[in-house]
């Protein structure tokens, strides 16, 4: 049984009454378990989206409503319960003094029990493997290992949906790589729904349905898999088209006939190495 | 990068200091500070120097550390006891030097006030050292919480300075970071006239300033959206629990306070 968690109502948004819109008129709706990337390249109105859903900002026209109730001013705090968020600047997010001390912050402000957060506290800090860094202090951490921290602390007020907003983007390629592997895990196995805001293609690989934004409009959604099979169109619209899409298509120039849109360098090689036998 | 970066001078340990509650430390050396200056002869001085001698042997931080806290107040503590070698002129005159004549009195305050100095930046350092940043910004705001009565935003101050504390390393990696950028474009922190390395200094604090600003922003609204709304009705994870431990050093300390009273000379 899925049932709509988040769903956006003819939405649009600009910051001040002089300035463009951000959004217009976006429409779309995200199911629970269900694993959403947002993409665009700067300006596209896809950050504005993830503070839209956790009530940092409220649209002008238009509405939203997360898990049956409507974003306002008086319900923002309820909403921001169901809602964790993980921004792209590690160090800028990260309040506690310690790991444990951070972990802690948003259960907290929420006025959790002193036993049911050291018991929470080491449930989220194992889910992202961080357990041996509970006593920390976080200029000794990775840029990575700080995402993750900040990963656990959102999980431990156990929300209902995760948005990592860019949270790889000031990472090193191994940091990127243990954020998303954490995120896909803790997908499997806790089931919350994921909207993971990027502008990297190479990332969305992994989710159910991608949403493309382009100049504050949803341009297109689909799997990933048919998304990559437009990527002269979504090159024209600022996007990069990953190593992999470039080389299926080159191979197909050249002849040869690959059976499916390849999403990683694995299902290429696979279809590579059978296609002696298939034709 | 910088991870011999300690803040303040805390050094690690297990030893009983380490582990009183820091409230207890903090009231302790308050009074300390105060009755410091009752004592007046070799049994009351006597008795000041053994708790805060004893106090640090038990705490096992090494005397070079200690050492270290003290370094920047010897000047201070043999520049009184100059002052008043020159200045008193109470009891005999021990010694002639030159057109100067030095009285025992001057010797014996020389000493009194210098030990005085002495003692209160020991038990004062030996706070800092045994204690975690975080730990004494924890005491404050409990011990400051009756305040909250008259709208003193205790929870605030608390919270500020311990995000202060926590954002002190970032800071110091940003400055690196942007002193060897302005550094490679050509910027001289390290030579010239003193004039000239204080204007190279601004290239340097704008940069740091406006990142400091941008920083805060974000916090902010990370620290919004993991549903913080001030102080009211939260809850802590670091917890303040008063030891037998340390009623027992309580008592110590009042005894200390006793055996003082009874020993000054009054009058």
């Amino acid at each position: 049984m899925s049932n709509k968690l988040i769903e956006f109502k003819n939405v649009s948004f600009r910051y001040g009454e002089d300035e463009p819109w951000v959004l217009k008129n976006v429409s779309f709706a995200i199911e629970d378990d269900e694993w959403v990337a947002i993409i665009g390249h700067n300006g596209s109105g896809k950050s504005t989206i993830a503070k839209l859903i956790n009530g940092l900002l409220f649209p002008q026209q238009g509405e939203i409503i997360i898990a049956g109730k409507k974003v306002t001013e008086d319900t923002v705090w309820d909403i921001r319960k169901e809602v964790g968020m993980v921004f792209q600047n590690p160090d800028n997010q990260f309040v506690g003094a310690t790991v444990q001390d951070d972990v802690a912050f948003g259960m907290e402000n929420r006025g959790v029990s002193r036993e049911v957060m050291i018991e929470r506290i080491n449930q989220t800090l194992k889910a992202v493997g961080m357990q041996d860094y509970r006593l920390t202090e976080p200029h000794r951490l990775s840029g990575g290992q700080k995402q993750r921290v900040a990963i656990a602390s959102v999980l431990a007020i156990s929300p209902s949906v995760l948005i990592l907003d860019e949270a790889t983007a000031m990472l090193d390629p191994s940091g990127r790589k243990e954020i998303m592997q954490t995120v896909s895990q803790l997908q499997d196995k806790q089931g919350l729904s994921l909207i993971t805001i990027t502008h990297d293609l190479q990332e969305v690989v992994q989710a159910d349905r991608v949403i493309v934004m382009n100049n504050g409009e949803i341009w297109d959604e689909a799997v990933p898999r048919a998304i990559f099979s437009k990527k002269g169109e979504l090159r024209k619209i600022g996007l990069d088209v990953p190593f992999v899409a470039i080389l299926a298509d080159a191979l197909k120039e050249a002849g040869i006939m690959i059976s499916q849109e390849p999403l990683n360098h694995e299902e290429l090689l696979e279809d590579l190495w059978t296609l002696h036998s298939k034709t | 990068m910088n991870n011999s970066l300690i803040i303040g001078q805390y050094v690690p340990g297990d030893s009983l200091v380490h582990r009183l509650d820091p409230r207890t430390k903090i009231t302790i050396i308050f009074f300390y500070v105060f009755i410091v200056f009752f004592a007046n002869n070799l049994p009351s001085y006597g008795i000041l120097i053994l708790f805060a001698l004893s106090s640090m042997l038990t705490s096992r931080v090494p005397i070079r550390f200690i050492m270290k806290g003290l370094t920047p107040v010897w000047f201070l503590i043999i520049f009184t006891f100059i002052l008043h070698l020159f200045v008193t002129k109470e009891g005999n005159v021990i010694f002639n030097f030159w057109i100067f004549e030095f009285y025992s009195g001057g010797v014996i305050q020389g000493i009194a006030i210098s030990t005085r100095f002495f003692l209160l930046i020991l038990v004062t350092s030996l706070l800092t050292l045994t204690t975690t940043p975080i730990e004494i910004t924890d005491a404050i705001e409990d011990m400051l919480r009756p305040l909250n009565k008259i709208k003193f935003p205790v929870h605030e101050l608390a919270l500020m300075m311990s995000i202060s504390l926590r954002f002190i390393p970032t800071l110091m990696q940003e400055t690196e970071k942007i002193s060897r950028a302005q550094a490679s474009r050509g910027v001289d922190f390290r030579t010239g006239p003193v004039k000239e390395r204080i204007k190279a200094v601004v290239p340097l604090l704008v940069p740091l300033f406006v990142s400091a600003f941008k920083r805060a922003e974000e916090l902010a609204m990370a620290m919004e959206a993991r549903g913080y709304q001030g102080g009211e009705g939260r809850s802590k994870l670091r917890e303040l629990k008063i030891e037998k431990i340390d009623i027992f050093v309580y008592f110590i300390f009042v005894l200390v306070i006793m055996i003082l009273f009874a020993t000054r000379t009054y009058g």
